[in-house]
């Protein structure tokens, strides 16, 4: 049994064409967030400390829909949610509607270390970040001009969805590289302590208060003393399908091992082309199944396995 | 097989001391619902239709923790949250944050009948719900003279803990009657068709922003072709334990019965004193398990049984 860790930038249509611009700075950052973490876990650090930084650094990369680099709402704001908990004591935090906190994560740490509560939304919660003295900036930081021109191929698509009666949300919008999911973490170390953390700035063109799965315990973050897991993809089909807290049901209630219930999950409880997860369980296993054109995912365990990739390996 | 219902006004420490002018209002309200949601589902009506109706009419009664009569947040304020969900379909909806609509539950069926998402909160769940021409009031509307004493005796009573170093909620506060939970429906026709809802004021002298288990999928409520869950109690313990959907999980994934399952859920998985909830199955069964003091609770299955009650009953 020895430690292992898996983290995600996103699971979606991310088409083979992606151009080298868009393709390297992302491999280039799984593979960064990658040695941050394997470096926390092999300096002995807690878990819940590793998934909490990896995902501090992925919120921070423009290129992932969290933090910087959020996707839009249908007004052109940014709302960012997280979550994070903690495998064997079960606590947990999240938080949605943030709008100026430089990391949502760190919030929902907060929320869960600090407050007797375990989820906290929007003002409330913007409020409480500040008190805590986490770093603020003005809303425009976390925009970029990639996901200005997403949300106006969203709504492009949406008018002429609407013109043909589909009822097929527009956010797969345009050709290529629209659906860039969400970013998470799960580790483990040698004493089977699981973590999980996920963070999203949510759908392009979602209704303003829009919540997706990541902050929804169960759904798309969820850890006990079986495995870890953090979900990504469209978040109403995650939350349906509580994809994250019925891997753990199927190793806890049927008896199967992590990947046998994590690939029956994302292939048999979600529609074809909506999720992925990365998961790890408390003897040290790590799968990364998604039913999409691709996953952004990176992973590694303490006897040496490593693997980062975006489309599906050659054998699978 | 049968159509069935059951319902709910909240888990918690709820005293036999309970004085009469608290206790037959309830009762009466219990029965009355009971019977509206009887003779719905006689009248053939769909088993959504069913608990929305039931749940709006103990969102209006002052009495429960709901609507009108929600608790209040550490500022005096109200805010509503519900959930809808559909077995068949695993349609859901969900709403939090919301200070001016009279029915919660009925905007958490619009999020789900209206729109391609699940959840809206705060700011954006209120606006969703005005352009929808739900109605609406001045938020004073829904606070109550019992309520405002019940923020009181939280903020005495937290006062009195920090000076010894406690780390108890407040929300117990005072003596009798402040645990009011939550309120709740879950209906099933001859058909199998399964629904639940719920709504909720949250938690006594909450943080302002604070989401509770009512609107997370998976938490306080869930339906799947398996059987309809409501839970109440601490919000906080209900979501760690993801209880609504382990009820169905373990029918599903541990072929337990609906009573089996629901027993195990409230016995085993979370705290002493923390959680009650109703279920009903596609097959027309019916359980209300509770590990608190007492639950305001009633259902009626089509072959005659009723149940209206608080504390246990005798067998119990």
């Amino acid at each position: 049994m020895g430690w292992a860790i898996a983290l995600h930038g996103g699971a979606g249509d991310i088409p083979r064409s992606l151009s080298p611009d868009r393709r390297l700075p992302r491999e280039a950052a799984l593979r960064h967030c990658l040695q941050l973490g394997v470096s926390a876990l092999q300096s002995h650090a807690h878990p819940l400390d590793v998934v909490e930084l990896v995902v501090r650094e992925l919120e921070n990369h423009p290129q992932f829909n969290a933090g910087k680099g959020s996707v839009l709402t249908t007004d052109g704001t940014v709302e960012m949610e997280a979550c994070i908990m903690d495998g064997k004591t079960m606590r947990c935090g999240a938080v949605s509607g943030l709008t100026t906190v430089v990391n949502a994560v760190s919030v929902a740490r907060l929320v869960m270390d600090k407050t007797p509560h375990i989820y906290l939304g929007f003002q409330g919660a913007e409020a409480f970040a500040r008190e805590h003295g986490l770093e603020t900036v003005d809303p425009s930081h976390f925009i970029t001009p990639e996901n200005i021109e997403r949300l106006k191929q969203a709504k492009e698509a949406n008018r002429v969805q609407q013109d043909e009666k589909s009822e097929v949300l527009a956010a797969t919008g345009g050709s290529g590289d629209s659906q860039i999911g969400t970013v998470g973490c799960v580790a483990v170390d040698r004493d089977g302590n699981l973590a999980t953390a996920t963070s999203t700035g949510g759908l392009v063109n979602k209704m303003v208060g829009r919540i997706g799965d990541t902050p929804v315990i169960g759904a798309g973050t969820y850890a006990n003393s079986y495995c870890a897991v953090s979900a990504t993809g469209r978040g109403e089909a995650v939350i349906r399908a509580t994809v994250a807290r019925d891997v753990a049901a199927l190793m806890e209630y049927k008896g199967l091992s992590l990947q046998e219930a994590a690939a029956y999950v994302v292939g048999e409880r979600v529609p074809q082309g909506t999720a992925g997860l990365v998961a790890v369980s408390a003897s040290g296993e790590v799968t990364m199944p998604f039913n999409t054109t691709g996953m952004f995912r990176a992973c590694a365990t303490e006897d040496g396995y490593t693997e980062i990739g975006i489309w599906p390996t050659e054998q699978e």
